[in-house]
C-alpha cells in the first residue's frame, strides 16, 4: 500500500499537513465539467489513428487507452473548509509490441499528428528496446469483442451531488467531533470517476465508467497537562460505490463491543462521534503486556493484513522476479503451487480473487488490456491454488487466457500486473462476533487498520490498528493500547481458527495501493468476516524520546 | 511539447494574466518530458516515453478564491481558464486561513538543477546504458531487476502584484536489484543525478552484484539491540520522516514528536547527538534545487537542525503569519553534515555490528516517538573486528530517528542519495548508530 499519497508517516498529525498538498493526477476542472462525458465514436475515431500509426511504424499488436480521470477533494478540518478540488486528466496511452518488445508513449496532446507521433515513438522505443530482451513477449490470445461498454451499478453518481452537501456533511462530521470531545478533526470525501476507453487490435472498443469514493476522518486528542496525543480514524471503507455510500440504512451497521461497524454504505455523522469518544478512552487505555496473544480481528482491521499477506504475495509478477528492484518477490514461488499441497493457511483459510464483486475497487468489467474480468480461488481449504495473472504470463501459468488483472492508473501511465480484490471468504456454520469473543481466553478484539509493514517477500509483517480490546476468560475487560502483532505469513494463516459467517462479512480495501516503477497507484478491496488466529506474538511499541 | 524558456514562459503568462478582472490572479504553468526503461529476470520488461503540461490559474476576491485549469494555450483557452477561475472564486466559501498573494520576490542566483546532458536523452542512450548492466548480471550468472528514468521540465509562475518566477531541471534515476539465480542472494544500489553524464549504470550494478554474491547463505543471528552502519539509503529512509515532520504547526497544535506539553515546542532545545547538523542549500552543486517553492517564496540555505538543536520549522504563510515566525516553506533538498571516514573506514573501526545496505517498508508505528518500523534488505553483514565476517538474515525493526541520533557512534562521508520510499534524493553520510533495535527475523532475501 502506498503511503504517501494520504496516510503520511507521522500520522494524523502530519497527516493533517499534508491533506492539501495532495498530488493532484491532473488539472483542476469546474465541478460542472465533470459532468461531461467524452463520445465513444469520437474515441474510436482517435484509437484508430493510433493503432494504424503504431502498425504502420512496424507493431504486431498495439493497445491504445484514452482516459479521462476524474477527481473530487472535498478537504476540511474543525470549522473550516480548507481546499476544494476537481481535477480532469485526459489523454492517450499507446502500447505496442515490435520486434517482439514493449513499448509505450502517452501524451495529453489529442489532435491527429501528436496522437500520430506518440504511437511512433512507442514502437520506437520497442524496438530500441528489442536488443536487450531474452524472449519475445508471449500474449495469451484475446478475441475482439467489438464495441461493448461498462458502467459501475452506483445508485447515485458522486460528481452530481453539490459541493454545498458535501461541505456541510463534513462541518457536520467535525462539529460532532469537536462537541464529543476531540482537540482536532480533519475529513474528506474523495470521490473519483474513470472513464476509459480501450482499443487494440485485437478488434475490441470498450468504453468504461467507474466510480470510486472513500469518506474519511482523522481525530485527535491531547493531553494538555502531559502533552501526550491519541488519534481515531474513521472505520470507513473506500468502495466501488457512488455517493449512495454515505447513505447508511439500519442492515448496513453492525454492533459490536467497539461500537457500530459498518457493512455496504457507512454513517459519517454516527462513527464521529462514537470516534470522538473513544479517542478519550485511548487516552486511558491500558499498555499492553508483550506476550502471545489470541487475535479476533475485524474486518476494518483484517483487509489489510490479507492485502499485504496473500494479495501481494500471489501477484504473478512479483512471484516470478518482474518486481524484485522495488516491490519485491514472493515466498509464494511456483513449485509450492506445482506441488499442490502447500500449506498456506488452515483449512478455514478460503481466499478467492474476484474482479467482479459489486461495490468492490477493483470491480470493472474488462480490464486494462481488453479482458472480460471474473472470479477464480487463490487459496482453497489453506492450500495455494492459483495466482493473479496477466496476458504476458499466462502461458507460464498452463493458462490458455488471461486473468484479467492488469491496469494502468492514467492515460500516462504503463499497464501492468495489479491486485484483484482478494478476500477471505466467511465460514459456512453460523458464527458471530460475540461467539468468537466468548471463545477466546487471552485475546485481543482488533479493529480498523493502522501501521503496517511487511518483508520485500512477505513472510514477516508488523500490524497495528485503530482500537484494542483486550478478552479475558471470553469477556472484553478494556481498552488497549501501544498494541502491534508481529507474525510470518503461513503460521499466521495456520493459526486461524475461526472465520465469522456471511452476515458479518465486509469490505475494506486501499485507494491508494502503491507498485511499479515509476510508481502507480491502485484502489483495491478486500472482504472478510472477523477471524481468529490463535497465539500471536504481540509487542509492545510504547517508547521514551528526550 | 518543448519545455518552455524563461522569455517564452514570461510572454505567455503575461499574456493569461492580461484576461484577469479578479482582485488579485496568480498563474502557474508546467511541462516535462520524461523517458524510462524497466528491466527484470535480465531482459527489459516495460519502458515509455511521456509528455504533459499545463496551467493553474487562481483568481482572488476578498478571501474568497477559486482555481482552474488548462493545457491549451491559444488565446481563447486562456480567456476561458481566467474567467473559469473567477466565476468558481465568487461562488467559493470566504478561507479565513486565505493570504493575499506575493509580492514580488527576491530569489538569489539561478540554481544548476538543468543539464543539456539529460534533456537531450534518447531512447537509444537509455538502452545503451542498460545494456551494460545486463551485460554484468548476465555475465556473472545473475538475475538483474533495474529501472532508469531520466526526465526535463520547466515550472514557472505569475502573479498580478508583479512576482515572476521559473526555473527548468533535469533529473536521472538509476537503481537496481541483482539477485543470485538460486534467490538466495541479494544486492542493491541506487544513484540520483541531474546530469545524466554521471551515471555509470555498469558500476552500480558490480556494486550490486557484490552485495548479492556476498549475502548468500545469511546466518541467523538473535535479533535484539546492535551497533549499526546504516548506508547512506538506508539512513534516507529513516531521517526524511524527520523532515517530513519538522512543520511548525503540527508541533504547535501538539500533535507531533516536536510538541511539548502546553502548546510548546522542542524548537531550541538539545534533541540529538551535537554532531547532527541538517540544513538545505539550492545551490549546493551535488544536490541543486529550484530557489523558489510553489508558492512563489524564496528558497534560501536553512538550518533545520545545528549541533543536535532543532532551530527552524517550515510553515504555511498563514500559519507563520499567526505566531509571528519566518514563513520558511519546506525544502526541496535536505543535506546532512558528515565526517570524513569513509564507509570502509567506519566498517574497519566497529568492533561488533551489523552493516545495513537498505531498509524497507518503513512505517509510522508512534507519531508521538516517530516509532518507524521496517525490515532490512538486499545485503545485511556481520561485522566483527573490523571486517564484514559473514551475512546476516534479514530483521524487522522497531526504531525512532530521534533515538537513533541520540545513539549516534560516527558519521561518515556525505554523498548523494535516494530513498527508495519516496524517491526524493538527498546528501547524507553513513551512520554508525548505537543500540538500534532489532525486534525479529526475516526469511525473505
Amino acid at each position: 500500500m502506498k503511503r504517501r499519497n494520504f496516510i503520511y508517516l507521522t500520522g494524523i498529525g502530519a497527516a493533517a499537513a499534508m491533506l492539501p498538498a495532495i498530488p493532484v493526477f491532473g488539472r483542476e476542472i469546474s465541478p460542472e465539467q465533470a459532468l461531461e462525458y467524452i463520445d465513444p465514436a469520437a474515441k474510436k475515431i482517435m484509437s484508430d489513428v493510433a493503432l494504424n500509426a503504431a502498425r504502420s511504424k512496424g507493431a504486431t499488436y498495439t493497445d491504445v487507452r484514452i482516459g479521462r480521470y476524474l477527481n473530487q477533494y472535498v478537504v476540511t478540518r474543525e470549522d473550516k473548509v480548507e481546499n476544494i478540488v476537481n481535477t480532469e486528466s485526459y489523454g492517450i496511452g499507446i502500447r505496442v509490441i515490435a520486434n517482439g518488445s514493449w513499448g509505450f508513449a502517452a501524451t495529453d496532446k489529442m489532435d491527429k499528428d501528436s496522437i500520430a507521433k506518440a504511437a511512433e515513438l512507442a514502437v520506437a522505443i520497442a524496438k530500441e528496446n528489442s536488443r536487450l530482451l531474452t524472449e519475445p513477449v508471449q500474449l495469451a490470445p484475446q478475441k475482439g469483442y467489438g464495441e461493448v461498454s461498462w458502467k459501475a451499478p452506483i445508485e447515485k453518481n458522486a460528481f452530481e451531488v453539490p459541493i454545498k452537501e458535501k461541505v456541510d456533511l463534513l462541518l457536520s462530521v467535525n462539529d460532532a467531533a469537536m462537541k464529543g470531545g476531540a482537540d482536532y478533526i480533519n475529513s474528506i470525501l474523495f470521490m473519483v470517476n474513470e472513464q476509459k476507453y480501450f482499443a487494440s487490435t485485437d478488434g475490441s472498443y470498450i468504453d468504461q465508467d467507474i466510480h470510486r469514493i472513500w469518506p474519511t476522518f482523522f481525530i485527535t486528542k491531547i493531553d494538555k497537562t502531559t502533552g501526550k496525543f491519541e488519534t481515531r480514524n474513521a472505520l470507513s471503507a473506500p468502495t466501488g460505490k457512488g455517493y449512495e455510500y454515505l447513505n447508511a440504512r439500519p442492515e448496513d451497521k453492525i454492533h459490536s463491543p467497539a461500537g457500530t461497524l459498518y457493512k455496504g454504505r457507512y454513517d459519517m455523522l454516527e462513527d464521529a462521534k462514537q470516534a470522538a469518544v473513544q479517542v478519550g478512552q485511548k487516552m486511558t487505555a491500558k499498555s499492553v503486556d508483550p506476550g502471545k496473544y489470541d487475535l479476533v480481528l475485524d474486518p476494518s482491521h483484517l483487509w489489510l493484513t490479507i492485502h499485504e499477506s496473500c494479495g501481494h504475495p500471489t501477484e504473478l509478477d512479483r512471484v516470478l522476479g518482474y518486481e524484485a528492484n522495488f516491490a519485491g518477490t514472493s515466498f509464494l514461488t511456483l513449485d509450492k503451487w506445482e506441488s499442490k499441497k502447500f500449506n498456506y493457511g488452515s483449512k478455514e483459510v478460503n481466499i478467492t480473487a474476484d474482479k467482479t464483486e459489486v461495490g468492490s475497487l477493483g470491480a470493472v468489467g474488462y480490464d486494462d488490456e481488453g479482458v472480460k474480468c471474473g472470479k477464480w480461488d487463490i487459496i482453497k481449504d489453506g492450500i495455494l491454488v492459483n495466482y493473479q495473472a496477466i496476458r504476458d504470463q499466462a502461458h507460464i501459468l498452463g493458462l490458455d487466457h488471461s486473468q484479467g488483472c492488469c491496469y494502468a492508473d492514467n492515460w500516462s501511465s504503463v499497464q501492468f500486473q495489479r491486485m484483484a480484490n482478494i478476500s477471505l471468504q466467511p465460514g459456512k456454520k453460523p458464527l458471530s462476533i460475540a461467539d468468537q469473543i466468548k471463545n477466546v481466553e487471552k485475546g485481543i478484539y482488533i479493529v480498523g487498520d493502522g501501521s503496517f509493514s511487511i518483508d520485500q517477500q512477505r513472510y514477516n509483517f508488523q500490524f497495528g490498528g485503530q482500537l484494542y480490546y483486550e478478552i479475558k476468560g471470553g469477556k472484553i475487560v478494556g481498552m488497549l493500547k501501544d498494541v502491534a502483532y508481529q507474525a510470518n505469513t503461513q503460521e499466521f494463516w495456520n493459526s486461524c481458527v475461526a472465520v465469522c459467517d456471511q452476515s458479518d462479512y465486509r469490505l475494506g480495501g486501499s485507494f491508494f495501493d502503491g507498485k511499479g516503477q515509476p510508481m502507480q497507484s491502485s484502489a483495491v478491496s478486500h472482504g472478510s468476516a472477523t477471524a481468529r488466529f490463535n497465539k500471536v506474538n504481540v509487542i509492545n511499541t510504547a517508547r521514551k524520546i528526550g | 511539447m518543448p519545455i518552455l524558456t524563461k522569455e517564452q514562459a514570461k510572454a505567455l503568462l503575461t499574456k493569461a494574466l492580461s484576461y484577469s478582472k479578479a482582485e488579485q490572479c496568480e498563474i502557474n504553468l508546467y511541462g516535462s518530458d520524461s523517458g524510462n526503461i524497466r528491466y527484470a529476470k535480465n531482459s527489459v520488461s516495460t519502458s515509455g516515453g511521456i509528455s504533459s503540461n499545463g496551467m493553474v490559474v487562481t483568481s482572488a476576491f476578498g478571501k474568497k478564491s477559486g482555481t482552474a485549469t488548462i493545457n491549451e494555450f491559444d488565446d481563447a483557452s486562456l480567456e476561458k481558464v481566467v474567467r473559469r477561475s473567477e466565476e468558481l472564486a465568487q461562488l467559493a466559501p470566504e478561507n479565513p486561513e486565505f493570504m493575499p498573494f506575493l509580492e514580488p520576490q527576491q530569489y538569489g542566483a539561478e540554481t544548476p538543477t538543468f543539464s543539456e546532458a539529460t534533456a537531450a536523452v534518447s531512447p537509444k542512450e537509455r538502452a545503451d546504458a542498460v545494456q551494460g548492466s545486463l551485460a554484468h548480471a548476465r555475465e556473472n550468472k545473475l538475475t538483474a531487476a533495474g529501472f532508469l528514468s531520466n526526465s526535463m521540465g520547466y515550472s514557472a509562475m505569475m502573479n498580478s502584484k508583479g512576482l515572476f518566477a521559473y526555473n527548468k531541471s533535469t533529473d536521472v534515476a538509476f537503481n537496481i536489484t541483482v539477485r543470485t539465480e538460486d534467490g538466495k542472494g541479494s544486492g542493491y544500489a541506487t544513484k540520483g543525478y541531474n546530469d545524466f553524464k554521471k551515471l555509470d549504470a555498469k558500476a552500480d550494478t558490480v556494486i550490486a552484484a557484490k552485495k548479492a554474491l556476498s549475502s548468500v547463505a545469511a546466518k541467523a543471528i538473535e535479533p535484539g539491540k546492535y551497533t549499526v552502519i546504516l548506508e547512506p539509503t538506508a539512513v534516507a529512509v529513516m531521517l526524511e520522516n524527520l523532515f517530513f515532520g519538522l512543520d511548525a504547526r503540527q508541533a504547535d497544535e501538539g500533535r507531533s514528536f516536536m510538541s511539548k506539553p502546553g502548546g510548546k515546542t522542542k524548537v531550541g532545545e538539545q534533541m540529538l547527538d551535537e554532531r547532527v547538523n541538517i540544513y538545505s542549500d539550492p545551490w549546493n552543486t551535488d544536490l541543486p534545487t529550484s530557489n523558489w517553492s510553489g508558492d512563489g517564496r524564496p528558497q534560501e540555505k536553512v538550518n533545520w537542525i545545528e549541533k543536535g538543536v532543532v532551530k527552524n520549522l517550515y510553515s504555511s504563510r498563514y500559519w507563520a503569519q499567526k505566531t509571528g515566525i519566518k514563513a520558511i516553506p519546506s525544502p526541496d533538498g535536505i543535506i546532512m553534515q558528515g565526517g570524513t571516514k569513509t564507509l570502509e573506514e567506519l566498517i574497519k573501526g566497529t568492533e561488533k555490528g551489523i552493516l545495513v545496505t537498505r531498509l524497507w517498508y518503513i512505517r509510522s508505528v508512534d507519531p508521538q516517538t516517530l516509532l518507524l518500523t521496517g525490515l532490512t534488505r538486499d545485503g545485511t553483514f556481520y561485522i566483527e573486528n573490523g571486517e564484514i565476517k559473514f551475512p546476516v538474515k534479514n530483521f524487522r525493526f522497531n526504531e525512532s530517528p530521534i533515538i537513533m541520533l541520540n545513539n549516534l557512534d560516527e558519521l561518515g562521508k556525505t554523498e548523494r542519495t535516494v530513498s527508495g520510499e519516496s524517491n526524493a534524493n538527498y546528501l547524507l553520510p553513513p551512520l554508525k548508530i548505537r543500540d538500534f533495535t532489532f525486534t525479529s527475523l526475516s526469511d525473505a532475501i
